[in-house]
This record gives structure tokens, C-alpha cells and sequence, in this order.
């Protein structure tokens, strides 16, 4: 390669480079610069004192807050659905799976790993309408449904991650406490798994974020765009994702869309927070392990 | 406490098994909702036939044009970008820029799709209406351009890592014969870490088939079969969130499961794809 090619080779590279940086900035800063300017108390609770709106005294009729809080319930049910069963089957395939049976289990949740959330969502109906003509009872699209098929949804990404990181334990660690007697179970719970909290904890991390940006699955499964708080499960409710975009397709004048580009805001800070929390968590559970 | 253990052991099983079960039992719970529409003339006929309801035709293969040439598209836009990009990481960038660059790539992957979207519906939509497109400025070009950002970080960390996984003992043996850093990569890392560098891009499209929110909030959702790149388009996806509100026992209902089959088989054939690919041999174990 002459000398010509290759500074065409590395202005190519910074051009790319370049592109990329200025066209996410661009949006960013455009979504900063409308959203900001509608952020106070009122975006959140509308004209309910903020007191009264947290311990669900009063509803919230022109405020973030039903939102929100439906996201929070969602992420929490959704995850700790996930967690056990993740956990759990990610255990089985590091430690006990035969190669065979391995195998088929990789590539089935390699398959479910790549679904397309709007599929998984599809499924979650499709068992409404099941339930709803098995029972013919009043099973319809409701918050239950929902943290199930994000359950669903971040499944894989559990399973994985807890198999990844069970066999990245090295050998010695591995063999230490089998050496001293203890059973396979005991060296799985005492030894491997708290030696791998850091990267336990970032995986689950990672999953809440996920569960709290998708809008696909929510979209089919029950989410509305005015329920206020849910008092049961399996009620419809509201979530942040969502109301984004339905604001975007419905908005009736430009104090509600400055509201849709605070809400925006709102979750980006959100799932940013999320990401930044597992990198650091990760980080520094492997400080602390390393010094222990 | 034997038997405490042997519950458990028992228990990482069922979780394994019962997952793997819930997979395979989504494919036929959609076959099971969508055999009505089969009757009518199996899925292949489906794929050929527009999408006109009021001739009592629910067809879709509009939706499979448009769904292929927005993930194609964004591919074309977002594939050198991303090459470029993963270059300057682990190639052209000042040393103490890399790192924070990979970082924040890892953090882009996490920003929100229905953020991307609503903020490209009020900056860059009304940027192709006024300027380059015309019309409502609601186009394939429009999501593709903005899903082309989406999958960019996916695909700059898989090359970036495919690129590094090269051992350096190759490198460092081409430097010593004189090789400039941009010799290295063209002539010893790139030919090496081609699987890795495919294996992003085909995750990548992955990606690009099964995004909903951008489809659906940019692309116009026009139902007849697009002809230009600036004409509206409905994807799988946003066909699935836009008939979900329809009469649960019509064909047209029905029409969304079978998007969900289509949707279901393309990510088993890519994982596949994926899985054939990785047992080529290995070139740079070295």
C-alpha cells in the first residue's frame, strides 16, 4: 500500500468517526435543548402536591409520575421473574449440562436471544387470547402480562451472562473447595457464584435497563396511554417508553410535546444512570474480591 | 440436606429445560393462531399477494419489502461507518483516546431505540422534508439513516474485538519488517479477523429486522410495496403494532402472526448462519 492509500485509509477512519460522534451529538443536544427547558415538579406531578402523588394519595392527571411509576413496577416484576429462573438455568448449562444436550439448549436460546422483542410481545397476546377463550374469563392485556414477556425478553441475556461468567472462573478457584471435600452444589453457591458477584450484578443490571427502554413488548401486552397508578396486577397501567411515543403520534399542542421531549429526556438519564451503574459495579466488586 | 441439593439440582434443570420448552412453544402457539390464514393458501401465497383488505387480500409482502430494504439499507450506510469507526479505535486514534471511545460506544448501545426515534421524528423528518426529500419526509431513507446509528455501536464493538483478537506476535512481526499501523491492519488483521468482523455484521442485521419503534415511528407505514428509497414504508415489525388493534378473529388480525413466524424462522436461519460460521477453522491460533 503506497502512501497515498493510507492516508486515505486514515482520513476515512477519522470522516467515520467524525460522522458518527456529530450525528449522535446533534440529536442529543437537540433532545437536551427542547426537552430541559420543561423540567420542574410540574412535569412530574402536574398540579398534585409531589407528597401526596408518592404515597398514591391523590392521582396524577397531567404529570410523569403514573409513568414512571408503572416503569418501576413493570422493571421490578419483569427482573424478578428473570433472575431465578436466568440464574438458575445458567447454572445448569456451566456446571451440569452434558455436551449434547448443551448444544441444543445454546442454540435454542441463542434463537429466543434474537427474536425480535415485537415477536415476544406478539406471544404474550397471543396467550391472552389463549387464556381468554380457555377460561373465558376476564384474562385480557394487563401489567402481569407484561412483566412476563419482558421476563421472557431478558431471559437469554441472563442465562448467558451467568453461564459466561460461571466458566470464565479459573481453574484453581474452580478446584480449590472440590479438593477440600466440598460437593459440587456447595462449591457452585459458596465458591463460584460469590467470587463472580461483579459480573452477576452487571448482567442484571444491564437487563433492567433493557426492560426499562423496550416499548415493543409493553405496546402489546397492556400498557395504555391514561390508567394513573394500577391497583392490581392485572390492570392496565402506563410506562415512560410508551408515552413517549405516544406522544409523538398524538400530541395536541406544544406544552404536551415539550412534555414527550422531557419524558424522552427522562429515560435516557434513566437508562444512562443504569449503564454507568453496572460499568462501576463491575469495576469495583472486582476491586474489592481482588483485595479480599 | 442431600435431598435439599438434590432439589436444587434438580430445579437448575427444570429452569434450563422449561426456558428452551417456552422457545419452541412460541413458534407453534404463533402457527397454532395463524393456521385460519393458512387455509386460505399457505404462507408462500402470503408472501406474494398485497396487502388490500378491502378486497379481502392480506398479503404481506409489502411489509417484507420494506422490511428488507430498510435493514439492507441501514446496513449500506452503517457498515463502512462502523469499519471506519472500529479503524480509528484500535488503529488511528491518539493512545489516550481509545479507551473512552470504546467506552462511550458501549454506553450509545444502551440509549433508549423509542429515544432515537422521537428525537429523528422532530429534527431529521422534518430536515428530509424540507430539503431533500420532500413529501412528509417520513421515508425509508429517514430509518434507515437513523437505524444505521442504532446498530453502528453493535457493529464497532464486535470489529474492534475482532480486530484486537488478533495475536499480536503476528503484528508486532510485521512492524519489525517495517509495516506502518495502517499496513498492519489492511494486510495482517483484517484478513484475520474477517469471521469476527461477519459475525457483527450479521448480528447487526439481526438487529436492524427486528427494530420496531424506528420502523414504526419514521418510515411512514405506507402499505403498498415502496419502489424508491423515499417512498413510506411498513415493515414485519410495525405491521405486528399496527394490526394488534383489530378485530381479534378476522384474517387481517391473523395477518400478524404470520410477520411473527417470518420474523421467528429469519432469526433461527441467522443464528444458524452464525453457528456454521463459527466452526470455520480458526486461522489465527497461533
Amino acid at each position: 500500500m503506497n502512501r497515498r492509500g493510507e492516508l486515505i485509509l486514515i482520513a476515512f477512519s477519522w470522516c467515520c468517526t467524525l460522522l458518527l460522534t456529530a450525528a449522535v451529538g446533534t440529536l442529543l443536544l437537540f433532545l437536551l435543548r427542547r426537552g430541559l427547558s420543561a423540567f420542574d415538579m410540574a412535569l412530574f406531578f402536574g398540579d398534585t402536591a409531589p407528597l401526596d402523588a408518592l404515597l398514591l394519595r391523590r392521582p396524577v392527571f397531567d404529570g410523569l409520575f403514573p409513568a414512571l411509576f408503572g416503569t418501576v413496577v413493570l422493571v421490578f416484576l419483569a427482573v424478578a421473574c428473570a433472575i431465578p429462573v436466568g440464574l438458575a438455568a445458567g447454572i445448569y448449562l456451566a456446571e451440569y449440562a452434558a455436551p449434547a444436550p448443551k448444544r441444543l439448549l445454546n442454540l435454542l436460546f441463542d434463537v429466543l436471544a434474537g427474536i425480535p422483542s415485537i415477536v415476544i410481545g406478539l406471544a404474550g397476546f397471543a396467550l391472552a387470547i389463549v387464556l381468554h377463550r380457555t377460561f373465558s374469563g376476564r384474562i385480557g392485556p394487563c401489567l402481569l402480562l407484561s412483566a412476563l414477556s419482558l421476563a421472557f425478553l431478558v431471559l437469554p441475556y441472563l442465562i448467558r451472562s451467568t453461564q459466561n461468567t460461571l466458566e470464565a472462573v479459573d481453574p484453581v478457584t474452580r478446584r480449590t473447595a472440590l479438593a477440600l471435600g466440598a460437593s459440587k452444589l456447595q462449591n457452585i453457591l459458596y465458591v463460584l457464584l460469590p467470587n463472580r458477584m461483579a459480573d452477576l450484578t452487571g448482567g442484571i443490571i444491564l437487563a433492567v435497563g433493557r426492560c426499562a427502554e423496550d416499548t415493543a413488548v409493553i405496546m402489546l401486552t397492556g400498557v395504555v396511554a391514561s390508567a394513573g397508578i394500577p391497583d392490581s396486577l392485572l390492570r392496565q397501567y402506563e410506562a415512560l417508553p410508551f408515552y413517549i411515543y405516544y406522544i409523538s403520534s398524538q400530541y395536541s399542542g406544544p406544552d404536551e410535546l415539550e412534555r414527550g421531549f422531557a419524558a424522552a429526556l427522562v429515560l435516557l438519564f434513566l437508562c444512562t444512570a443504569l449503564f454507568l451503574l453496572a460499568f462501576l459495579a463491575q469495576r469495583r466488586l472486582k476491586e474489592r474480591l481482588f483485595y479480599r | 440436606m442431600a435431598i435439599l441439593s438434590r432439589t436444587l439440582e434438580r430445579l437448575f434443570f427444570l429452569a434450563a429445560a422449561g426456558s428452551a420448552l417456552l422457545t419452541a412453544a412460541l413458534f407453534l402457539l404463533l402457527v397454532h393462531l395463524a393456521l385460519p390464514l393458512f387455509e386460505q393458501g399457505g404462507l408462500l401465497a402470503l408472501l406474494r399477494s398485497p396487502w388490500d383488505p378491502g378486497a379481502g387480500l392480506y398479503g404481506i409482502y409489502p411489509m417484507v419489502v420494506g422490511s428488507l430494504s430498510i435493514a439492507f439499507l441501514a446496513l449500506l450506510i452503517g457498515f463502512p461507518l462502523s469499519l471506519g469507526g472500529a479503524f480509528f479505535i484500535t488503529t488511528f486514534a491518539p493512545l489516550p483516546l481509545r479507551r473512552p471511545l470504546l467506552n462511550l460506544v458501549r454506553l450509545l448501545t444502551g440509549i433508549p431505540t423509542v429515544v432515537y426515534s422521537f428525537a429523528a421524528l422532530f429534527l431529521l423528518v422534518p430536515f428530509m422534508r424540507e430539503h431533500l426529500t420532500g413529501g412528509a419526509g417520513l421515508n425509508i431513507l429517514s430509518a434507515a439513516l437513523m437505524l444505521a446509528l442504532l446498530i453502528a455501536p453493535t457493529m464497532i464493538i464486535f470489529f474492534v474485538d475482532a480486530i484486537r483478537r488478533v495475536p499480536s506476535s503476528y503484528t508486532q512481526a510485521a512492524a519489525a519488517l517495517g509495516g506502518s499501523p495502517a499496513q498492519r491492519l489492511v494486510y495482517i488483521a483484517l484478513p484475520l479477523a474477517w469471521p469476527g468482523i461477519l459475525n457483527g455484521l450479521l448480528l447487526a442485521l439481526g438487529r436492524a429486522m427486528g427494530d420496531t419503534m424506528i420502523s414504526l415511528m419514521i418510515a411512514g407505514n405506507a402499505v403498498a410495496a415502496p419502489e424508491s428509497v423515499t417512498d413510506g414504508a411498513r415493515t414485519l415489525t410495525a405491521h405486528i403494532a399496527l394490526v394488534i388493534a383489530a378485530d381479534v378473529s378476522s384474517l387481517e388480525f391473523q395477518s400478524i402472526f404470520a410477520c411473527g413466524i417470518l420474523l421467528y424462522l429469519f432469526t433461527a436461519i441467522l443464528v444458524l448462519t452464525l453457528r456454521l460460521l463459527g466452526r470455520l477453522p480458526e486461522r489465527h491460533t497461533g
